[in-house]
């Protein structure tokens, strides 16, 4: 297993500083292991993808990063910006700078967009020792972030998500983090369900929000998104494990080959293990 | 079989957040002036004596209390409600109970201090010249009325704000021919009870055109071990006229359950609108589900006039079981009632409440909104009835009624009667249930809320078209009860 680590460093040199650290993760529901074993390393400032086929475990990596307790971590540790993240709830992840795009984001009836997000806004702000934005600070900054991301402004005062199509739902998502400004961004199938004319502008989006300060994790099935937001890594998910990473020609290997190839690859690290 | 390592980033149980303390729940060292434990004419009089009443005030009471007997008999406690609860013995409560020190009230200050200080705890200001709010207050205690605030500014405009006991001495031929028209004596079991003890409440009148203006509000304190309370409130706004009444309710928190059968009646004129809110807050009883208020009460409203609008805005956070249905009466032409409401129960509590919308009049139109939210092992109930009689040609009903559930082993429950006697009339009625979902709590600690301030925002989005409803001040209020009220409800 700490043999795949080291092949690993020897194909990503000169990192930056490291920003998250996953090792030897496993986690899963009921018994049922859907991490088996992950290992991956993001430094500041860099995009990683995390591709694989469906029922890879892609998405509960995300969710577990993100700290959904349906997912148990049964063994492995993740550092983010040097402390413990499984030790954290998952609301202190979020003040800490963890930010996930979902797949599938979640309606709130009742509830204005604008509403939620100062509560969440100020309740980032309240855990880092910032004053709380008053309303009149908050409005002015979500119209310029509104703009920031081309979101529709009557989407602000509808209910959160509520009656959204696919793609302003995804859109909210990205607005939302631009709001919050998260270090660490993890976007889960961002770009499922889009059209591409949506998924130009999430995309868009995504790329105003990268810096150098900041990290994201994108995680998606298919290599299209990855031809508007290159990553500078890209990671093959199988079975739970990382079978093969690489720079950007890796996700149009994949995307000309398809999986079954990695998949073989996966065989010989399960061998191994 | 992994082991699930004991993480830190799992959920504080139910047990450890469930401890929000009700904060009501204090009890206040004041002597009682009481009359002794049960009910039979005797006690009847007595009360009526030492309230100091006329003559048809004994008449009225004796011809309620031969009704109720006659129903007690016959163990006839209405049984239909989906509710559950033991025997009550009607000989153990004690039916009047006024704190000593008080004979006529000549100013504020003559307030037992220990009284007056409930009323601050409560955040209930009975001082007039601290009050900036703008609301006229009416402060029950027990049996009787301790102060009401504003009645001089009141008087100017001629309205007449005062309690029943004051009422009935100072204006009994509009307490007399008004008492009992919409909820008569004979109405239900609870009704006939209250009709024959009831001790004390609120009185408002506004007379023709006038529109009242600032919010009238009553608080309601149960203090007194083993006694019931019993208030009857009459509101009656003349042509024209327009009031909006608030009332808000505490109790001592106790292991023996206490009853509480109030009866409510509104009257509204031609064109007048009465606009009656509720933030009940009964104690709940403990987490095992001992002790809490038993709150039974008959609400009514009569649209008696042509375009006349009576709207009922209830939140119901408090008591072990509540059961009532404030309704309207809509018999004047083009008359309008609304009732919108928001029923929490957590724990062991039960509620089984909604409301009557009787159609007797020409397009005469109803709305009824209700959101019920159950958490714990609670059970949520509403009950509705839309009658539209013959006469009431035109007339329509729209009925919204949504349930939250929290958690898996709470119930929702719906009950819509209706009854349509014509063709031109229409009824819609539209019904969901819901739950709080695991991946909605998720997104919204994701973001960085707080489970609490999670739940907290969820629901307040589910109540908001009632909460629209409410005075402002006291829509902030109810947000904050229901807050409390659903402390700990996800683990």
């Amino acid at each position: 297993m700490s043999g795949n680590n080291n092949d690993k460093s020897k194909i990503i040199p000169e990192r930056k500083r490291t920003m998250l650290e996953v090792k030897n993760l496993h986690a899963g529901i009921e018994g049922n292991e859907i991490l088996r074993g992950i290992d991956l390393k993001v430094g500041i400032g860099e995009v990683h993808a995390i591709m694989g086929p469906n029922g890879s475990g892609k998405s509960t990596l995300a969710q577990v990063l993100a700290g959904r307790e349906s997912y148990p971590v049964s063994a492995g540790n993740v550092l983010y910006e040097g402390k413990d993240l499984l030790a954290m709830k998952p609301e202190d992840r979020a003040r800490e700078g963890v930010f996930m795009a979902f797949q599938y984001p979640v309606e709130i009836p009742g509830v204005s967009n604008t509403y939620f997000l100062k509560a969440a806004l100020n309740a980032v702000r309240k855990y880092r020792g910032l004053e709380e934005l008053d309303a009149m600070e908050f409005l002015k900054l979500v119209k310029e972030k509104a703009k920031f991301v081309d979101l529709d402004e009557a989407l602000l005062t509808r209910p959160v998500n509520q009656g959204f199509s696919g793609g302003e739902k995804k859109r909210n998502e990205i607005f939302q983090m631009a709001v919050l400004e998260p270090k660490l961004a993890i976007l889960d199938e961002t770009d499922s369900g889009l059209d591409i004319d949506a998924l130009r502008a999430v995309a868009d989006g995504i790329n105003k929000l990268r810096s150098k300060e900041n990290a994201t994790i994108i995680v998606t099935h298919y290599q299209r998104l990855l031809n508007y937001i290159v990553p500078d890594y890209v990671h093959v998910l199988i079975d739970g494990r990382i079978v093969k990473s690489g720079t950007k020609e890796l996700a149009l290997e994949l995307e000309s080959k398809g999986y079954d190839w990695v998949k073989e690859l996966a065989d010989k690290v399960e061998m191994s293990a | 079989m992994e082991t699930k390592p004991k993480s830190p980033s799992s959920q504080p149980d139910i047990e450890t957040l469930a401890t929000g303390e009700y904060k009501y729940g204090f009890e206040t060292a004041v002597a009682y002036d009481s009359v002794r434990k049960g009910l039979n004419e005797d006690i009847i009089r007595e009360l009526w004596e030492k309230k100091g009443e006329p003559d048809w005030m004994l008449e009225y009471r004796l011809k309620a209390y031969r009704h109720w007997s006659k129903l007690e008999k016959a163990q006839a406690e209405p049984k239909w409600a989906n509710i559950k609860y033991g025997p009550i013995d009607y000989d153990e409560i004690c039916y009047y109970s006024a704190p000593k020190k008080m004979p006529k009230l000549e100013s504020l200050d003559q307030i037992d201090p220990e009284v007056r200080r409930t009323f601050e705890r409560l955040g209930i200001p009975l001082e007039e010249q601290k009050l900036l709010s703008g609301v006229a207050v009416d402060a029950v205690f027990d049996s009787v009325s301790v102060a009401t605030t504003f009645r001089e500014k009141l008087a100017d405009l001629g309205i007449i704000f005062c309690s029943m006991t004051d009422a009935i001495r100072e204006h009994p031929d509009l307490v007399r021919s008004n008492l009992g028209s919409v909820v008569p004596h004979t109405d239900n079991f609870f009704a006939s009870l209250n009709a024959a003890v009831f001790t004390d409440g609120s009185f408002a009148y506004i007379p023709k055109g006038v529109r009242c203006p600032m919010e009238l509000s009553t608080y309601f304190r149960i203090n007194a071990r083993n006694t019931g309370q019993f208030e009857r409130t009459l509101i009656i706004a003349d042509e024209g006229a327009s009031v909006s009444y608030l009332e808000g309710c505490t109790a001592p928190m106790r292991d023996e359950n206490q009853l509480h059968a109030a009866v409510v009646e509104l009257i509204a004129h031609d064109r007048a609108t009465i606009k009656y809110s509720t933030i009940q807050n009964w104690y709940p009883g403990d987490k095992e589900g001992k002790g809490g208020i038993y709150n039974f009460v008959t609400k009514r409203g009569k649209c008696a006039g042509k375009g006349s609008k009576i709207t009922w805005t209830q939140v119901e956070t408090g008591a072990a079981i509540t059961w009532k249905y404030p309704g309207c009466i809509l018999q004047g032409d083009d008359s309008v009632g609304e009732f919108y409401s928001v029923a929490v129960v957590n724990n062991h509590q039960q509620a089984d409440t909604g409301t009557k919308m009787i159609h007797l009049g020409k397009n005469t139109r109803s709305t009824i909104v209700s959101k019920g939210i159950s958490a714990g092992v609670a059970q949520n109930s509403y009950r509705g009835l839309v009658r539209i009689a013959k006469q009431a040609t035109g007339a329509r009903n729209f009925s919204q009624c949504d349930s939250l559930l929290i958690g898996d082993r709470c119930g929702a429950h719906t009950f819509p009667y209706m009854e349509v006697k014509n063709t031109s009339s229409r009824i819609e009625h539209e019904a969901s249930t819901s739950k709080i979902g695991e991946d909605q709590i998720f997104y919204c600690k994701q973001r960085g809320l707080s489970t609490e301030d999670a739940v907290n925002m969820i629901v307040n989005g589910f109540c908001k078209e009632v909460f629209r409803e409410l005075p402002m001040e006291f829509a902030v209020e109810a947000q904050k009860l229901l807050g409390i009220s659903l402390e700990g409800s996800v683990g």
